[in-house]
């Protein structure tokens, strides 16, 4: 053990109280940020796992509320033209040319999975219950690829969609409120009025409220059918990619290429994703609000330390030791304070991380959730050990370069 | 006689709180071996010039010479080491670190030097604690010490390293007659018997009397050198 290390250990022995109350500075500050970032990133996780099952990489349809021109503007295309409360025109959500479309989307090599899609509003009626909801038709074994439908089938098989002509698989919400099980039937009416009687093959459950209590999934030949539409119509096309982040540089391609709308999971998901970044935000303003507080104590301790002991640090200059010696002593101090201080915090944290993930949270109707989500990510752990060690040596620094610099014949001399 | 230590012409200002002129062109010479005492009236410059000999205060002009290196000029960290290395310490206050016990204080500046082992240098530790007849108490925290026994400590502590000079700052200062007697034997003994040098600032006149060389200093000037107490003008 090197001298300088023995000195410092000495004097952190000495006054242990002192000791542990600088290093409980930073426990606390670092056990907080643990527990604060395990809590947050978490949720953000947890949030961003339900975005992408409830919507896809990238979303192609007919935008039909786009602006249009007028009439009156091909007809005068010099003049002023003002048209007020123009009457929506009457176009369907069609896709042209979507199955080739998805074929030629298919073959992008970011691309792993396109299903297309389509939907409509419906009703749903068993006995006297009625209720409202939608009905995407669908390739049920690409949809799987998509958005992992196997896991969250919570009865049948969704094999058993693909087998039968008028098989439905129903969100669990759904099929508590019309009160049906799997192997009831149900009557669905269009809002165009046509009415069909369809059989549940299974349910699933997403965790998300907007989806579990309003959708079901039918092939894509029956919803055809009910919709009253040839073999070619299609209004969505759903894409997943080989990485999920570069869906916002990727989907205005598609959308140039398709000349539809294109939308990425991140634009469809704006305010869940607002949410992320003011959690994101409010962890480390807090965590390093507790870090620099921490850090003011070690500060303190420290320049008191050094004030009590200027004769010492006198005489250890008169026998020798030079100015970088004394710093590397009461360097070492803060450093040690730190770094246990740093790992005490982690455990802490660990701890209040374990305590919060098993706490008992109702997340109602909306999303299906029993207990926090928390991250134990290890990372986050590195980097509250740095940051912990980094503090307390700009926070031992100051002191230690005083001490460092102080002219030992001042003391000497009294 | 084989010179230890050699001056020429040190001259030094004080700044705070006007320009004042306190070493005025020291020339002095120290042999091996010699017992020397700086001593004058308070204000005289004896304990600035002592600092400037111990290398600590660099802020003068002229030149110092130890044991044949020239250290003026020479930078903080290379002064730290010479120190180390060639001058040991003996304070009015005893100055021992609070937190160790005698051994560890008396074992800190040889740990620093790296000359010997560890247990070479608490060997020779207990050997300098036995000399000064302060073996029984090496394991003892130096602040539950009186202040004649660390005040022993110190100067055990202060030639750990075998020093080319000891330089003592009122080394008797706080010391009671009984105390202050046995330091000035021990001190008697390492220039008699083991040919150390040392120079000591005091007030005591006893003490300085009966030391090798008096050196008396008056207005920043020295006034006097004496052999065995006889003033030579």
């Amino acid at each position: 053990m090197t001298l300088a290390l023995e000195i410092a250990k000495t004097h952190l022995l000495a006054k242990p109280k002192q000791t542990l109350v600088a290093m409980l500075g930073v426990t606390f500050g670092i056990g907080m940020f643990i527990a604060m970032v395990g809590l947050m990133t978490g949720l953000n996780n947890f949030t961003e796992e339900l975005t992408m099952t409830s919507s896809p990489d990238i979303h192609i349809y007919n935008d039909i509320t786009r602006e249009r021109p007028t009439i009156l503007e091909e007809v005068n295309p010099s003049g002023i033209n003002v048209v007020l409360h123009q009457k929506p025109k009457k176009v369907t959500p069609k896709l042209r040319n979507a199955l080739q479309l998805a074929e030629v989307i298919r073959k992008d090599p970011r691309v792993i999975g396109v299903a297309p899609t389509l939907s409509s509003q419906v009703f749903y009626n068993y006995g006297p219950v009625q209720l409202n909801g939608t009905i995407s038709g669908v390739d049920i074994l690409e949809e799987d690829k998509l958005f992992d439908l196997r896991s969250k089938m919570k009865s049948g098989r969704i094999e058993d969609l693909k087998a039968s002509t008028d098989g439905i698989i129903m969100g669990t919400g759904l099929a508590r409120k019309l009160n049906v099980k799997t192997g009831d039937r149900v009557v669905i009416t269009t809002p165009e009025g046509y009415t069909m009687t369809l059989k549940i093959v299974g349910t699933f459950q997403m965790g998300i409220g907007t989806v579990d209590n309003i959708r079901s999934y039918a092939n894509i030949s029956t919803v055809q059918v009910i919709l009253q539409q040839d073999q070619s119509y299609i209004t969505d096309i759903n894409i997943k990619l080989a990485d999920l982040h570069q869906a916002r540089s990727i989907a205005p391609e598609f959308q140039a290429m398709s000349g539809y709308k294109s939308e990425d999971w991140e634009t469809a998901n704006s305010t869940f994703l607002t949410g992320v970044i003011i959690r994101n935000i409010l962890t480390y303003s807090v965590s390093f609000t507790l870090l620099v507080v921490a850090g003011f104590g070690i500060y303190n301790i420290l320049n008191m330390t050094i004030h009590n002991k200027m004769k010492d640090i006198a005489i250890l200059k008169a026998m020798g030791f030079s100015g970088g010696d004394v710093k590397r002593i009461f360097m070492i101090q803060s450093l040690v304070i730190g770094f246990f201080g740093s790992l005490a915090g982690l455990m802490i944290g660990y701890l209040l991380s374990y305590a919060i993930s098993k706490a008992p949270f109702n997340g109602g109707d909306f999303i299906s959730l029993d207990h926090f989500p928390v991250n134990f990510d290890p990372r986050y752990y590195v980097i509250g050990i740095v940051f912990g060690v980094t503090t307390t040596a700009v926070a031992g620094y100051m002191p230690s370069r005083k001490a460092s610099k102080m002219d030992p014949i001042e003391i000497l001399r009294g | 006689m084989e010179q230890v230590l050699r001056t020429h012409k040190v001259t030094k200002y004080f700044y705070d709180p006007e320009k004042f002129q306190v070493l005025k062109e020291i020339d002095l010479s120290v042999n091996r071996g010699e017992f020397l005492s700086l001593v004058g009236k308070s204000g005289c410059g004896k304990s600035t010039l002592m600092y400037v000999l111990s290398t600590m205060d660099t802020d003068y002009e002229g030149e110092l010479e130890i044991s044949g290196e020239r250290l003026t000029g020479k930078s903080q960290n290379e002064l730290a080491r010479f120190r180390n290395e060639h001058i040991g310490f003996v304070f009015q206050f005893h100055y021992l670190l609070p937190e160790f016990t005698a051994l560890q204080n008396v074992m800190i500046p040889a740990l620093k030097l790296k000359r010997y082992s560890h247990k070479e240098v608490e060997e020779r530790a207990y050997e300098k604690l036995k000399m000064l007849g302060m073996q029984d108490f090496a394991l003892k925290p130096s602040n539950k010490l009186s202040g004649g026994q660390q005040q022993r400590v110190a100067i055990a502590r202060g030639i750990i390293n075998d020093p080319d000079i000891i330089m003592g700052d009122e080394p008797t200062g706080n010391l009671d007659t009984y105390n202050t007697h046995l330091v000035f034997d021990i001190f008697r003994e390492l220039t008699h018997t083991y040919r150390q040098t040392i120079i000591a600032v005091t007030h005591d006149s006893e003490f300085a009397r009966n030391s090798d060389r008096v050196i008396e200093m008056s207005d920043g000037k020295i006034v006097g050198s004496s052999a065995q107490g006889v003033v030579k003008p």
